[in-house]
């Protein structure tokens, strides 16, 4: 067993996921797969198993972060010390995971953000996506005071004191975005944000479609609104693997 | 209060009162969820009955009608209700996201245990 755990939410991603899972494999071998199967209807689960990958089936259709954080707390009982977490939908581009994965094995980071606005990149996002990405890397860039671009990224490689915050209570069940950065910030963690290769949605069912952008928006200024107001000490509710 | 707004107020309290019980004796309903319906329901009765203190609340906050203030104090009440349901779903969603983690990890462990031992 290696000590690295990749963990690939998925939800109906059975167009994509053997080949994520493939170049996974292909560019850093060092590491274990789990895929998160969030309730899929088509045949995702089977075909991440014959990928070789391990398949956590969630009963039914969670959401992203609650899937994330299903492979999260299976890395921490597992005693996995590396997890990188990337999409199942092909967005994400896998020859990017040992770079990711640099600043966490030297000790300079505990969180890395895979940022697809550090480098020239084929990312074109849609007008709301983008001035809700434009608003809240300004805000978590203020309140953490160091430069955040990219903070909706769901590519991000995190050591064991991340993966214990990631896998305690406060992590969102919906969309983990700004609000997670500031949480980090707050608990002591240390965030970093490298360049990654990003790609379109190759499939159009992101979680920022139709009217959602505009419930993401509210929900995420309320979000950190409430973050900055909680004073608690976040410290006491991070999950050792012993509590799991 | 007119005598037959009370007595049509009292047998309607009376009967909501009534099922509650029923529905917590049938345990269709828990003790916790009851209280404050039980409560907000007495209270309604006492101010029906007792017409004073309902005249005095409705000076107090500027009512022209004691019956509105009857009507204002159920509506905050049933809002408080509402509020001590949304916490409750809020508990409720986050105890079953923890039990569906940890069941789809348990299940996979098993799978994997199942599948050892089919290999030996």
């Amino acid at each position: 067993m290696n000590n690295i755990l990749t963990v690939i939410p998925a939800y109906n991603e059975e167009e994509n996921i053997s080949k994520v899972i493939a170049e996974i494999k292909n560019y850093c071998r060092q590491t274990d797969i789990i895929v998160i199967n969030d309730g899929s209807e088509d045949e995702t689960g089977d075909l991440a198993r014959s990928a070789g990958a391990v398949v956590i089936d969630l009963p039914y259709n969670m959401g992203y972060g609650a899937a994330l954080q299903t492979g999260f707390k299976y890395a921490l009982r597992n005693n996995y010390q590396y997890v990188v977490q990337i999409d199942g939908d092909g967005q994400h581009e896998p020859a990017d995971i040992p770079r990711l994965l640099g600043p966490v094995f030297s000790g300079e980071a505990d969180v890395v953000i895979g940022s697809r606005f550090l480098v020239d990149n084929k990312y074109k996002a849609p007008f709301f996506r983008k001035m809700g990405m434009k608003i809240f890397s300004f805000l978590a860039s203020i309140i953490t005071r160091r430069k955040i671009t990219d903070p909706t990224s769901g590519y991000q490689a995190l050591n064991i004191n991340g993966l214990e915050f990631y896998a305690g209570e406060y992590y969102p069940a919906d969309f983990p975005d700004a609000d997670v950065i500031i949480m980090l910030h707050r608990v002591g963690l240390k965030v970093k944000e490298m360049p990654v290769v990003m790609y379109q949605h190759l499939s159009n069912k992101s979680m920022h479609a139709g009217l959602k952008p505009v419930y993401y928006i509210f929900k995420m200024f309320l979000s950190i609104f409430l973050t900055l107001l909680r004073k608690d000490t976040f410290e006491k509710k991070v999950i050792k693997p012993g509590q799991l | 209060m007119f005598f037959k707004q009370k007595i049509f107020a009292l047998l309607m309290l009376f009967a909501i009162i009534t099922i509650i019980i029923e529905l917590v004796r049938r345990r269709k309903l828990l003790e916790e969820y009851s209280w404050l319906w039980l409560l907000t329901g007495s209270v309604v009765a006492v101010l029906v009955v007792w017409y004073d203190p309902l005249v005095f609340i409705s000076k107090l906050i500027g009512a022209v009608l004691p019956t509105t203030t009857l009507f204002i104090f159920g509506i905050i009440f049933l809002m408080l209700i509402s509020l001590h349901y949304s916490i409750k779903i809020s508990t409720l969603t986050n105890q079953v996201k923890k039990l569906a983690q940890e069941l789809a990890i348990l299940d996979q462990e098993l799978r994997e245990q199942v599948r050892g031992n089919s290999d030996v």
